[in-house]
């Protein structure tokens, strides 16, 4: 499976990176060479075979509705990088 | 001193033979004269740790016997751990310290043992020879010019040269068993669901899981003793009762059928590798096992699957980090969209991207049917082959990795020769089966792992293999550096 | 051309729980901001979302409320975006495998006619934080404390035609779900609101048209005004000869317009694959089935056996189905008084007058129905007239005691007494000649005059019906 840098730069739209044109051949280049190998995938029979998400197969277990956090905003706010009143603070959202 | 075994620093600290404070202080020192040359660790908490210890002294005065009390460790810096700096060796976190502990934390705390600091690591656990850590990569003991293996090449590094006793790590691909293979020390990565992920800075949380790196089995299974059990903060975490791991330990190895999946011998592996394994495996003979071929047909779809599932969630599982609540921002984004992307692109290493950027195309609409979902169907196959294999044998054998430590550098310009050094850990991670790496001989003078494979929650019989071989050979006493 | 439109619904439900979807955090309305912002809220490094109980069982009962299959596997995903009230960069959703399937809500129409609304699905979500704009130069806060709300996404078909139809639709949900306890529906707290798929195609037309996607709308006239905003936008380009765009857009309330949301202008792909920190939901006939059995009578059902049992207007009948609490205030009130109809007539002017003016609910009513009911059969009984009867409302109201100590100690009992009545209309009679005259010249309206004066003597308490007997018989002669 062959890969453009059209489809590399969409897909690092998507994951929010950005990379220099240089860079961007570079890891087109790379990513070519990932993806044939990842295409050995498509020699696998797996018709008829149930997708395994999980290792275990196993099944979700259930938390009671309890309140068992308390308010601990000051020490989650330490490590932030912008906060002002109790807010996080980003770059104006235009919506 | 630093010689001694966890379970020798343990007994010793009971019998009153040293104090905690004295051991604790010895490895700092032995950190302090030796880690400036091999970087196996991003953090030592000097201060923290003396402190743990005078504590540690004063309940082992008081009586109290956990079996960890005052034993000094280290983690692997992918485990957050509260007011202490955790960065999974990526700039994006180099000044995260955490509001809160891991489960592995709290429990190792709840049992007494001492932390010394946080290892290196590859970023985010992506890696298997520890170069892609924001921190610098970490040395071999055995060669400097080598690489210790990743992603925990910190921990394996830090305990073949006895500046830790024992360390924490995890394994997603290997990146417990590959790294205690080429630095020379014991590595388990239990079952999947049997130590909880709470805390631990997530890779791809289907095949992520929490072990130790130790010198013996022994140590392993003390160390696995205060790191397993069920968390109801993790929901994929198993709610078994954890054993006595020591426990079978001493049972005999008479008539424990073992078996070497010939896929693991085949073509790619060095012929000198295979010998010492062989070797390794007629220590076995003669321990009383038999041995029989067994066959993993599925095996070579291992490393494509893992390379389509471990990047997936990882693309997404990397997407927290935003520059919005924690971590790195990139200096004055002009907008929201140019923070994220600046953000990202500044804190992320190279390889990280290359990961998000393929875990991104596999899932992006038009070929998640094509990867993801045919990825997800071929890693059933993986596991029947293992589930199969397991009706003929109690345990599987082979190589831990292909070749033994390579020179920095060597494979960083090519991924895929990177990625195939997973190629006989991989498997285990895709079924969720407990693996063991212990040091079986040396190439060259570096170090040879021996791969124990076990069945769903068979740590108990992995580590009584492991520990009957260490009964009759040196390989996990040589050290690299005295 | 004539057009048609049609629209779907995506209404978004917060759950009635006491903490998230995935954490022990608490999700009361209105605290300090952050407050309620926990390490899986803000998705610090490391964390692990673990589901909550309830927001399972609250699901399944809207699921058998609407006569949807439940599904026994249902599976959490991802859903990929970055935006800064998302603090994972994902929301965990349901998109393959949601929990409730095809169900269907009937609607009352303006002609009484009912008509089926299909519910395509409803699965199970966190919501996201909010973004606040206005206060920071350059800025946005984010208030993380309703990250991680579980909210129940109730899809319908594309079956409503009009924005009645939409707001039936809407208030039809809102009931049931509040009905059922699933959530409060406190739309102004954001409890529900609703995202609007709106097309139009020529009359006759099978294919639908394309579509914009109206968001975040959080009131049943923000709905309607949108709508019918988004209608006449829509109808302008088509007659022009332009095309639709496929788009998000925002209703904004103070302009009165929708208009396209530029945030969601990067292309989108949200990368859908099964959440890794989550098992399959399993549940079994055993659990769903306890839940069905311990399911009330619906509002419809209700509502049919209110018409039918107690001969209640439709309106009525709807109205006091629309609650739990109220049916069963009403179903009090008719025992004791033995009245249904009177009954529903005093719950629905007076007492819910009252209620409204006060802002309260049917359970925080300073009147029982105990005391309602004695108060019904007062009136019933002719011990008071219907007038007499507000005041003794009143007072009940105001926690002056029941309707008999009050109608005792202000001696409010009417006046049934003939010969105290006759002596009434003899006295009014001879005092109003010129009017006495008027009427036996043919002006019947008199006779409401000569009905006020009397009941003005007697304060109110004389039976107006025996009253009017005996005028009518006087002034004969």
């Amino acid at each position: 499976m062959s890969i453009d840098s059209k489809e590399i730069e969409k897909v690092a739209v998507l994951s929010r990176l950005k990379f220099d044109q240089k860079q961007l051949n570079e890891v087109t280049e790379r990513l070519t060479s990932v993806l044939d190998f990842i295409d050995q995938l498509h020699q696998a029979d797996t018709q008829g075979i149930q997708p395994m998400a999980h290792p275990m197969d196993a099944v979700q277990r259930l938390r009671a509705d309890k309140v068992t956090e308390t308010n601990q905003r000051d020490k989650y706010q330490k490590v932030a990088p912008s906060t002002e009143n109790g807010l996080y603070l980003v770059p104006k959202v235009i919506e | 001193m630093h010689n001694k075994t966890l379970s020798e620093i343990s007994s010793g600290l009971k019998n009153g033979d040293f104090s905690s404070q004295e051991i604790t202080r010895h490895f700092l020192d032995r950190i302090n004269r030796l880690d400036p040359e091999l970087n196996s660790f991003i953090t030592v908490t000097e201060d923290q740790a003396l402190a743990q210890a005078i504590q540690a002294d004063k309940m082992i005065a008081a009586g109290e016997q956990q079996a960890l009390l005052g034993v000094p460790f280290a983690h692997k810096d992918i485990f957050c751990t509260e007011d202490i700096l955790t960065t999974s060796g990526s700039k994006m976190l180099a000044n995260f310290v955490s509001p809160y502990d891991s489960t592995v934390a709290a429990n190792l705390k709840l049992a007494g043992a001492v932390t010394l600091g946080k290892t290196n690591m590859d970023e985010f656990a992506m890696g298997s020879s520890n170069e892609t850590s924001y921190f610098g990569a970490v040395k071999n003991p055995w060669d400097t010019n080598r690489v210790p293996g990743g992603s925990s090449g910190g921990s394996a590094a830090a305990v073949a040269a006895r500046l830790t006793p024992a360390a924490t790590a995890t394994d997603t691909g290997g990146s417990i068993r590959q790294p205690a293979s080429l630095c020379g020390v014991t590595g388990l990565k239990p079952t999947y669901g049997r130590v909880s992920r709470w805390g631990m800075i997530a890779f791809a949380s289907s095949l992520d899981q929490a072990g130790p790196i130790t010198q013996t089995a022994e140590d392993a299974a003390l160390m696995l003793n205060a790191m397993a059990g069920f968390d109801p903060k993790d929901s994929t975490s198993v709610d078994q009762p954890v054993p006595d791991y020591r426990a079978n330990l001493n049972d005999s190895l008479d008539g424990l059928k073992i078996g070497l999946p010939k896929e693991f011998f085949a073509s790619g592996l060095d012929p000198k590798l295979e010998k010492t394994i062989q070797q390794a495996i007629s220590e076995y003979e003669r321990l009383g096992a038999i041995i029989k071929e067994v066959s993993l047909p599925n095996s070579a779809l291992s490393v494509p699957v893992y390379y389509v599932i471990a990047p997936a969630e990882c693309s997404t599982n990397l997407s927290r980090f935003d520059g919005v609540r924690y971590g790195y921002r990139c200096a004055d984004p002009v907008d929201l969209e140019d923070m994220y992307t600046r953000t990202r692109t500044e804190g992320f290493g190279d390889e990280v991207k290359r990961r998000i950027l393929i875990g991104t195309y596999v899932l992006s609409s038009g070929f998640y049917d094509a990867y993801y979902l045919k990825a997800q169907q071929a890693r059933r196959l993986i596991k029947q082959d293992f589930v199969n294999a397991f009706k003929e044998v109690d345990l599987l054998m082979g190589p831990t990795s292909p070749s033994p430590a390579f020179k920095l550098g060597e494979k960083t310009a090519d991924p895929l020769t990177m990625y195939l050094e997973d190629i006989y850990t991989i498997g285990t991670n895709l079924a969720g089966l407990p693996g063991i790496s212990i040091p079986a001989g040396q190439l060259d003078g570096l170090p040879v792992g021996l791969q124990i494979i076990g069945n769903y929650f068979d740590e108990s019989k992995l580590l009584n293999a492991a520990h009957q071989y260490q009964q009759v050979t040196d390989w996990h006493k040589t050290t690299p550096i005295d | 051309m004539q057009w048609e439109t049609v629209i779907g619904l995506e209404i978004h439900a917060q759950l009635a729980t006491e903490s998230k979807i995935f954490s022990g955090s608490s999700t009361t309305f209105g605290a300090e901001c952050n407050t309620q912002a926990s390490p899986v809220d803000l998705a610090l490094p490391g964390v692990l979302p673990v589901f909550n109980e309830e927001a399972l069982r609250l699901a399944v009962i809207f699921g058998l409320g609407i006569g949807a299959e439940v599904h026994k596997r249902s599976v959490f995903d991802r859903k990929n975006y970055f935006y800064p009230d998302l603090p994972k960069g994902y929301q965990i959703s349901q998109l393959h495998h949601p929990i409730v399937g095809e169900g269907h809500i009937d609607i009352t129409l303006g002609d009484g006619a009912v008509k089926r609304i299909g519910v395509t699905r409803a699965h199970l979500e966190e919501d996201a934080g909010k973004s606040l704009h206005e206060d920071f130069q350059g800025s946005t806060g984010i208030d993380l404390n309703r990250a991680g709300t579980p909210l129940l996404e109730i899809v319908s078909e594309p079956d409503l035609r009009s924005a009645e139809e939409a707001v039936a639709y809407l208030k039809k949900v809102h009931t049931l779900i509040r009905y059922l306890g699933i959530s409060d529906g406190n739309m102004a707290e954001g409890s529900m609101r609703c995202d609007i798929n709106i097309s139009m195609r020529p009359m006759g037309q099978d294919t639908l048209g394309i579509r914009a996607e109206i968001k975040n709308v959080n009131s049943f006239r923000f709905v309607e005004k949108a709508i019918a905003y988004e209608i006449e936008r829509q109808v302008d380009i088509l007659e022009d000869g332009g095309s639709i765009v496929q788009e998000t857009r925002l209703y904004d309330a103070d302009l009165d317009e929708t208009r396209s949301m530029r945030s969601k202008e990067v292309a989108m792909d949200y990368r859908y694959f099964p959440e890794p920190d989550l098992l399959p939901i399993i549940i079994d006939d055993e659990y769903i089935e306890a839940l069905r059995a311990n399911l009330p009578e619906l509002p419809d059902q209700k509502k049919q056996r209110f018409s039918e049992q107690y001969s209640l207007s439709s309106t009525d009948a709807e109205q006091l189905s629309g609650s739990l609490a109220l049916g069963d205030y009403f179903e009090e009130v008719a025992k004791i008084s033995g009245n249904a109809k009177l009954s529903a007539n005093w719950i629905m002017v007076e007492l819910n007058g009252q209620l409204n003016k006060n802002e309260l609910d049917i359970s925080g009513s300073p009147v029982s129905a105990q005391q309602l009911g004695e108060l019904v059969q007062r009136i019933q009984d002719n011990t008071i007239s219907g007038k007499i009867a507000k005041t003794v409302f009143q007072e009940i109201w105001n926690g002056n005691g029941s309707a008999d100590e009050i109608i005792e100690s202000q001696g409010l009992k009417q006046v049934t007494d003939s010969g105290a009545i006759e002596a009434l209309v003899d006295e009014v009679i001879a005092a109003n000649p010129s009017q006495v005259e008027q009427f036996k010249a043919g002006k019947e309206k008199m006779l409401g005059f000569f009905v006020g004066q009397i009941m003005k003597a007697s304060k109110g308490k004389a039976n107006p019906a025996q009253v009017n007997e005996m005028l009518r018989e006087k002034l004969k002669n």
